[in-house]
Order: structure tokens, then C-alpha cells, then sequence
């Protein structure tokens, strides 16, 4: 392991070998071409269930990536101390960002079959509908989603490069103010552009059924699931031997923590939407709960209440499961499934109207995606350091401890 | 009961000071490792490992946080399905007079707040409060421990308790103004 010394006496290694790097790379594309593979085989045979597998897939990286961004525009903002090794975790997962543009193309091409209550010809027959259409029709459509992705590929990548510049720069305080400044605007542009990426791509799917909150469903479903793989690779790269001292046992209880403070997050804001709904009990407003409570999507309405939200409570609740490797692990890998559910109950019914079943084209439309996002985070991981070697708050994240 | 030996009965604790955390640290290290339990420390500001140096049991009162929030969140749900939907059912609107979704905010609400209350009357329980006093605060110099001094108590009650054994140990160990304090 090459070894760069770092100031303060933390001496973990900060950057992957040629050789490391190169695995990491090859790994990484490896994922790309299996899951690009499997994505146009499934493609080939059902195109239309694959532009609903697909959009579940897309949805599942784009979410995560936007939980990963507005995980370190938040530190920023916060001038948070102990987060600054994991931060680059989560640099890397929000460099996904830039390539969102290239995974949307898919969704594009099959808009019309995705979303045909609304820019289909009987659109404007719909009364409920026709009113809608100023803000749903497809010019608009294609104009909010590039303004989407600008700002997102912008933001991940300026935060990503001046993060990166920290590490052999003479004015990192400045380089730091700078990211901190800029943070505060870039939360409010993150949190606007999610949330009506989350009115377009998956509420539109049913274009009657509205419901205010669901930007901030989605995100806290993100934001969570992008905790699990945070702490996933924090215990893959201290298991390999990094982070001595940048990343212990005390930072990874803290994502623990994170993890199951947002598991009742999602749970406060799922519940807020259906009690809502629920209460008034209006039938546009119903329908999206009894579309999903048709046959087996019972079942997986079920499992999001006792999966994605009693059994990581339960089970991240106590501290020894929180700092244990194999604890958190699995409860990691866990709420990445279930915030894969979570997508598949919010597209999929559009589909399946007569309860749900999952095929392999499903697992296609998910794992073209999931590919294509594991070479982004290698191709980020492969290059600069492991950890902000030059922040001014390392000696900070060094310090931490858990009373 | 076999009479102490040497243990004086009038005193209920040695108490005494350092000048650093870092004394009154590897004071708490060694008595602990001597095999002490009933010793406590008192510092002007939160010393950072100290009771892993004492050798403290992880603290009881999570488990009176869980039985507290189960016992809010199943009297809430019994209470609203008592008072809803057997012993004063309305009809409001044509809805259920009893309905899970409609108790869960009162279930969550209740949850918290005897979660609240058992953390801090659980505390007090823990800690033996209210008290307005402990004999610990009759050592003259006390008032420092809230200023520049960390003190260590050890307890009379304590099985290894010896007036002169226990003090010659904090001396080596550099305590100043050993006192034994009156119950």
C-alpha cells in the first residue's frame, strides 16, 4: 500500500494502489456489462413491462445518488467534523449524478408508454386531466428534466473537484468556506429539483393522484438507502484494512444512527401521505392505496410497513447492533432491498393491476442501472484519496467518540 | 454479623483530589484494576473515557426507556379502543369508531412522552434523586470540583475499604487533601 502521510497523526493510507485502483475499475465495469447485458436481454423480449422494470431501477440509483449529494451538502452546511472521512464515500455515490442524464435516456425513449394518461391523444379528453396539461405535456416534460440534470451533474461535480482539491492545496479553510457558502443554495436546489423529479417520473405515472408530500416520501427513502451503502462501504474498506483512525467503530455507529433515525423518517413521512389520504377519503386521492392493495400487492404493502420500517427500528435500535460489522451490515443490505420495493410498489402497479408478480425482467430493469452506477463510484474511487487528506477537520473526525 | 475489621464505622467515604484529569484517570484506572466499585469521580467538565477508567457497567437506563415507550404505545391503542370503540362509540361522519390509523398519531404521541418521562424520572431513580445534599460535598475543598479540581471518593462502604490501606494507595497515586468525610 502506498502510503501518504497525513498531518495530525492520523498515517492512514489515502489512496489506493495502481493495482488496487485498477481492480476497483475493473469490477466496476464488469457490473456495468453483466447488468447492461441482462437490461438489454430483458429489453429484447417484453419492451413494454421493461420500460416500467427499468423506470424502477432508474428511480432506485437516481434516489440513492440524490440522498448521497444532499448527505454532503448537508455536512457542509453544518460544518460537520466527525463525517469528513465518510463524506468521500458519499462524493463517490453522488458522482452517479452526471451519468443520471445518460440513464434517463430509456425512460425517454418510453415515455410514451409510461406515461400515456398524459401525453397520450385521449389526454385532453379527461377532464381531470385536461387541466393538468399545462404544467404535463411532453415539451415541458423534457425541459424540467434537463434542468434536472444540469443542476445535479453541477452540484456533484463542483463538490466533488473542490473536495478533491483539499488534498494538496495551501488554502484548504478557504476551499472549505467556499463549499460551506455555497451549500446552503445547492440544499435548496437539490431539495426543489427532487422533489418535482419525483412529481414527473413517478407521480405523473398516475396523473389524477396527487399528493404534496411525495417529494419528501422520496427523499427520505434516498436519503436512507443511501446511509445503508455508506455503511456497507465503510465496513468493506475498514474490513480491508483503511481508515485506522479517519473511520472507526465510532463513525460507523454514527451512520448507524443516521440510519435508524431515517428509517423513522420514511416511516413519519409514509404514514403522513396515507393518513392524510385515508382520512379524507376522497376517491382520486384513494385510488393510488387501493391500487395498491389489490391481491398480492396487499402483501407487499405489508412488507413495506414491517420491512422498510418495524424490522430496521427494532433492529438497529440497540447500540452493540449498531457497532457490530455484521449488525449493521445487514441491516445495510437490508434497507437497500427494501428501498428497492419501495420503488417497485410506487411504479409497478401501474403495470400489474392484478396484484404483483416479479419476473426477470425486473431484475434487468434494475440491474442495468445498478451496473452502470457501480463503475461511476469506481471510476471516483480509482482516482484522488480514500478521505479529504487536506481538510481542516480531520483532526476532528479523528477525535470522535461515541459516550 | 462478623464485625469489619479494621473498617471505621463513622466514615462514609474517603474523598480527595488531583490537579489533572490525567491523575484523577489513571487514579480511577488503578482502583478500578485493584478491584474497587463503590468509588465515584467528580470533575468540573465531562472527562472523555472515564467510566471505561472506572470500570462502569453500561448504564441500566434504556431498558426503562423501552419498557416506558411499550407501556405508551399499547395504553395508547387500549385506550382509544376502550373510550372509541366499545365504551362511548360515536358516529362521526360515517367513520369507524375505531380505527388502527386514526389511534397511530396518539400511539405515536404517548410513545413519546413516556419515553421522555421514563428517561428522566429513570434517571433520577438511577442517580437516587431528589437529594439535596451527598456527605461527599462536606470536604471543605469540594467547591472546586466545579472549578479546577477532579476528586476522587471511594466509598467506606466499599468491600476493599480500608482507612489507611485506601489511603496510602491514593497518596502514591498523588490525591491531595485526603479527608474522610461523616455520613
Amino acid at each position: 500500500m502506498s502510503g501518504q502521510v497525513v498531518k495530525n497523526g492520523a498515517r492512514d493510507v489515502a489512496k489506493l494502489t495502481p493495482e488496487q485502483a485498477k481492480r476497483v475499475v475493473t469490477f466496476g465495469a464488469a457490473a456495468a456489462v453483466v447488468g447492461l447485458g441482462v437490461a438489454g436481454a430483458a429489453y429484447a423480449v417484453d419492451r413494454q413491462r421493461f420500460a416500467y422494470s427499468y423506470l424502477v431501477g432508474f428511480m432506485f440509483v437516481t434516489t440513492i445518488a440524490l440522498g448521497a449529494l444532499m448527505f454532503v451538502l448537508i455536512q457542509h452546511v453544518t460544518r460537520a467534523g466527525w463525517s469528513v472521512g465518510p463524506r468521500r464515500q458519499m462524493e463517490w455515490v453522488s458522482g452517479i449524478l452526471p451519468w443520471t442524464v445518460a440513464l434517463f435516456v430509456p425512460v425517454a425513449m418510453n415515455a410514451h408508454t409510461l406515461y400515456e394518461a398524459w401525453m397520450g391523444p385521449h389526454a385532453a379528453e379527461d377532464k381531470g386531466i385536461a387541466k393538468k396539461l399545462g404544467y404535463l405535456n411532453p415539451q415541458f416534460f423534457f425541459i424540467r428534466a434537463a434542468v434536472f440534470f444540469s443542476a445535479w451533474a453541477l452540484l456533484a461535480w463542483w463538490f466533488g473537484k473542490t473536495s478533491a482539491a483539499l488534498d494538496d492545496s495551501k488554502e484548504s479553510k478557504t476551499l472549505t468556506k467556499k463549499m460551506q457558502a455555497a451549500s446552503a443554495p445547492a440544499i435548496l436546489v437539490t431539495a426543489l429539483t427532487l422533489t418535482f423529479a419525483a412529481f414527473d417520473w413517478l407521480m405523473s405515472l398516475e396523473p389524477k393522484w396527487y399528493s404534496t408530500i411525495f417529494g419528501v416520501y422520496i427523499f427520505s427513502g434516498g436519503f436512507w438507502s443511501s446511509l445503508a451503502l455508506l455503511a456497507l462501504m465503510t465496513i468493506y474498506l475498514q474490513g480491508k484494512g483503511f481508515f485506522q483512525r479517519v473511520s472507526t467503530v465510532e463513525h460507523r455507529h454514527d451512520i448507524g444512527k443516521l440510519l435508524f433515525g431515517f428509517t423513522v423518517f420514511w416511516a413519519y413521512i409514509a404514514f403522513s401521505q396515507f393518513f392524510l389520504i385515508w382520512y379524507a377519503n376522497i376517491p382520486e386521492e384513494t385510488i393510488f392505496f387501493k391500487h395498491r392493495w389489490v391481491e398480492s400487492w396487499q402483501q407487499v404493502s405489508m412488507l413495506l410497513l414491517f420491512g422498510h420500517f418495524v424490522i430496521p427500528f427494532l433492529w438497529l435500535m440497540p447500540r452493540t447492533i449498531k457497532r457490530s460489522n455484521a449488525g449493521l451490515a445487514i441491516a445495510a443490505v437490508w434497507c437497500l432491498a427494501m428501498h428497492y420495493v419501495d420503488m417497485y410498489w410506487l411504479v409497478m402497479p401501474n403495470l400489474d393491476h392484478q396484484g404483483a408478480h416479479f419476473t426477470w425482467i425486473d431484475l434487468g430493469g434494475l440491474l442495468g442501472p445498478v451496473g452502470v452506477a457501480a463503475l461511476a463510484i469506481a471510476l471516483r474511487a480509482s482516482k484522488g484519496s480514500l478521505f479529504p487528506v487536506g481538510d481542516p477537520r480531520l483532526p476532528e473526525a479523528v477525535r470522535l467518540q461515541n459516550l | 454479623m462478623p464485625e469489619p475489621k479494621t473498617k471505621s464505622r463513622k466514615a462514609h467515604a474517603l474523598v480527595g483530589y488531583f490537579d489533572t484529569p490525567a491523575d484523577l484517570f489513571h487514579c480511577c484506572e488503578t482502583l478500578r484494576d485493584e478491584g474497587y466499585k463503590d468509588f465515584d469521580a467528580h470533575t468540573p467538565f465531562p472527562v472523555h473515557g472515564l467510566e471505561h477508567a472506572m470500570g462502569l457497567r453500561p448504564s441500566r437506563l434504556p431498558w426503562i426507556v423501552l419498557a416506558a415507550a411499550a407501556f405508551g404505545l399499547s395504553s395508547a391503542y387500549l385506550m382509544q379502543w376502550w373510550m372509541g370503540g366499545v365504551d362511548y362509540p360515536l358516529n362521526i361522519s360515517g367513520k369507524p369508531s375505531f380505527a388502527l390509523p386514526s389511534s397511530i398519531p396518539i400511539m405515536f404521541e404517548l410513545t413519546v412522552l413516556c419515553s421522555a418521562f421514563g428517561t428522566f424520572f429513570g434517571m433520577w431513580g438511577l442517580n437516587r434523586l431528589p437529594r439535596y445534599y451527598d456527605p461527599v460535598m462536606k470536604h471543605p475543598s469540594f467547591g472546586r470540583a466545579t472549578d479546577d479540581k477532579f476528586f476522587i471518593a471511594v466509598e467506606a462502604k466499599e468491600e476493599k475499604y480500608d482507612p489507611e490501606g485506601t489511603r496510602a494507595l491514593l497518596e502514591k497515586l498523588g490525591a491531595k487533601e485526603l479527608l474522610e468525610v461523616e455520613p
